[in-house]
């Protein structure tokens, strides 16, 4: 078993106690909701008359069903309405702090919380969200839970879990231009496997992590669950310290931010931190990654040829096989060239200010090819409003693309934002399930957000770098 | 505190015909599509389990085991690797234990799917894919065969052979024992709860 590194430390900091059934008890420093996997929770703590334990470290969003578009009361989906007006309920009750769409702080749920400081180095954070690992990018252990283990932390602010084992990846070297912290993600679930994370938490670390602001480390830690590893973090260090400092809660209370630095400095993993294993990447090598297939471990470089199912491991090959087919790619092939019909920027995975910038970059004084429908989702009210100061929302609209309110959108397709029929995306989000964009026969190729812009410009899958007179960073 | 102990069954034995589940990689989005996921309670989750691989546009079935009536009393899914990989949600399992599901056998289970079967006393066990392999034949040909599960003993006997697999530690002490109602069992440590907090750096 590890020892001495930040999950070994922020584990025994919140352990309460070892329950019976073997499984330790951990106490929960922040308990983040939305409006998809939480009523069912509360339902159940009505069942039993329960009440919430801790409602001060609860707090709630409305992100998954929320329209982008038109935001009026009641939502045009009657369905969308019942869920926003159930969480209301809900939050009202137990007296919950509400970030909702008139408080100009709504978002998706891990956008928010960093956002406003109540996501910390140190902390333990849940949430009904499998990214939930996002928040592992400030050395806070997060990660996903389910509707019942929800109910769990509303009735006593802990959660039962068994410790996992723990993997560093190390990122050395440094990115290419054109290639971003997404690309690291999608090669390590393309080495590792979409399973390769199943009972390991991934501690990122090494130069290229280290380099990355925190909303590049924020990409990586979304995905680890995409590798299969519940949670993923990043050692916190000046840079989060940084970051912090400008949030809401460290910007009204300042003493706090001295008070809690030590503590923060004290659970980084230590120098002879021992570790389950090991793994090695060298940034310097890799190049934008797309996906070919319908899992996020079937990346491959903008470069390089689709393989063949038969070189594949034996395991792998059924599943390529039917991905091939789905996707309608071949084999030997790259994915340059793949025919694009919608574009969508967004989703807790990269619809930050940096995301945003590094797309606008692309996209400007360029337009939207007429065979695209293109859209950006900005990740929460304050990115958007930020986007729309600096006047990244008009470049993006004067390229065509449209410019929508903050919310989960076309990542799962859950609002009205979908893909229709056979439609291709490509798309800045985290998962190209089967259907996951709201088509059944919908396909979705994941890139990075520079990449997305591109394939906006040209209505296919693009090598970013290879635009004429664009300078990626 | 103890005012809500639910009455919970041990979980010791499943024993039941199965329905096989091909294919490794089987997401949450695929066992429940998040359009049917626009509901804020769990009822009527089991009509909609891998809607979009069991119906075409029109809503005609499918070729699929689920949509065979000789599967339609199984309760024992028999899948393959990284079964339930995705999204958190627990719609998933809802459906399926809804659907008429009470225990799956597979080559590995996602965490998080895992973790939200055994809240609802589902038990995950695991078998190496060969035996899954044979054990997905064995149903395809007896699916009036009943699959015996021992959680306990860690161990699948069907067609007059045992076959050893595994069960999470946690998973088959909390079955086993009954001890699986995890907000019963943590709201009784309210001290230690208490304490805890009061110990930790940024809730001072």
């Amino acid at each position: 078993m590890s020892q001495g590194t930040l999950y070994d430390k922020v584990w025994d900091e919140h352990k309460v106690t070892q329950l019976p059934n073997g499984q330790d008890q951990l106490f929960v420093g922040l308990h983040l909701i939305h409006e998809v996997t939480s009523p069912q929770a509360f339902g159940m703590l009505r069942e039993r008359d329960i009440e919430v334990a801790r409602p001060d470290l609860t707090h709630a969003t409305v992100d998954h069903i929320v329209p982008t578009s038109d935001q009026s009361r009641p939502y045009s989906d009657d369905a969308a309405e019942e869920m926003m007006s159930e969480l209301e309920q809900n939050v009202r009750e137990a007296n919950i702090e509400f970030s909702d769409p008139s408080t100009g702080d709504q978002g998706i749920v891990h956008v928010i919380g960093p956002e406003q400081g109540i996501t910390q180095p140190g902390k333990t954070i849940v949430c009904g969200d499998s990214h939930t690992s996002t928040h592992g990018a400030f050395g806070a252990l997060a990660f996903g839970i389910g509707t019942s283990q929800i109910r769990d932390v509303l009735a006593t602010q802990c959660i039962a879990m068994e410790k996992q084992k723990v993997r560093k990846i190390q990122v050395d070297g440094e990115l290419g231009a054109g290639v971003e912290a997404k690309d690291i993600i999608l090669e390590i679930i393309r080495r590792l496997g979409t399973d390769g994370g199943v009972g390991y938490v991934y501690e990122y670390a090494g130069e290229a992590i280290e380099n990355l602001d925190m909303e590049g480390r924020m990409s990586i830690c979304n995905m680890s669950i995409e590798g299969g590893a519940r949670a993923g973090y990043v050692n916190p260090d000046e840079t989060t310290y940084e970051w912090m400092k400008e949030t809401d809660y460290f910007q009204e209370n300042p003493e706090k931010f001295d008070e809690l630095k030590p503590y923060w400095e004290s659970i980084r993993s230590d120098e002879d931190a021992e570790y389950d294993d090991v793994v090695h990447i060298d940034a310097s090598e890799l190049e934008p990654v797309v996906t070919w297939g319908t899992t996020p471990g079937q990346g491959i470089g903008i470069t390089e040829p689709i393989p063949h199912p038969e070189d594949l491991p034996e395991d792998k090959q059924e599943t390529a096989r039917r991905a091939q087919e789905h996707m309608r790619v071949e084999p030997g092939e790259t994915m340059a060239g793949y025919d694009i019909d919608v574009v969508f920027l967004g989703s807790c995975t990269n619809a930050r200010l940096p995301d945003l910038r590094r797309a606008a970059a692309i996209v400007e004084g360029r337009d939207v090819d007429d065979s695209v429908r293109a859209m950006v989702v900005p990740g929460s009210q304050r990115v958007q409003e930020a986007a729309e100061e600096e006047g990244l929302a008009d470049v993006f609209r004067e390229a065509g693309f449209e410019w929508r309110n903050a919310g989960c959108s076309m990542c799962l397709g859950m609002n009205e934002d979908q893909l229709e029929g056979d439609e291709a995306s490509a798309s800045s989000s985290n998962r190209n399930f089967v259907g996951r964009q709201g088509s059944k026969d919908g396909r979705t190729v994941l890139m990075n957000p520079q990449m997305v812009a591109a394939a906006a410009i040209t209505g296919e899958v693009t090598d970013v770098r290879e635009l004429p007179e664009v300078t990626p960073v | 505190m103890s005012d809500f102990d639910a009455d919970i069954p041990e979980v010791r034995a499943v024993s039941e015909t199965g329905v096989p589940i091909r294919g490794n990689d089987i997401d949450t989005d695929q066992i429940i599509p998040a359009r049917f996921m626009k509901v804020v309670t769990f009822d009527g989750l089991g009509q909609f389990a891998f809607f979009d691989v069991r119906y075409d546009d029109d809503d005609n079935q499918k070729a699929h085991p689920m949509n065979e009536e000789r599967f339609n009393e199984a309760n024992v899914m028999v899948v393959n690797d990284n079964f339930g990989c995705g999204s958190s949600r627990e719609h998933a399992p809802q459906a399926l234990m809804r659907w008429g599901i009470d225990a799956f056998i597979g080559e590995s289970f996602a965490e998080i799917f895992a973790g939200n079967c055994l809240a609802l006393g589902m038990p995950t066990v695991t078998a190496d894919s060969e035996t899954i392999a044979d054990l997905q034949d064995w149903v395809e040909a007896n699916p009036d065969g009943d699959i015996d599960i021992d959680v306990e003993n860690e161990t699948v006997t069907y067609g007059g052979q045992t076959v050893d697999v595994d069960v999470d530690d946690a998973q088959r002490q909390a079955l086993v024992e009954g001890i699986w109602d995890t907000t019963a069992l943590m709201s009784a440590n309210s001290g230690e709860i208490s304490a805890t907090a009061a110990s930790l750096p940024y809730l001072k």
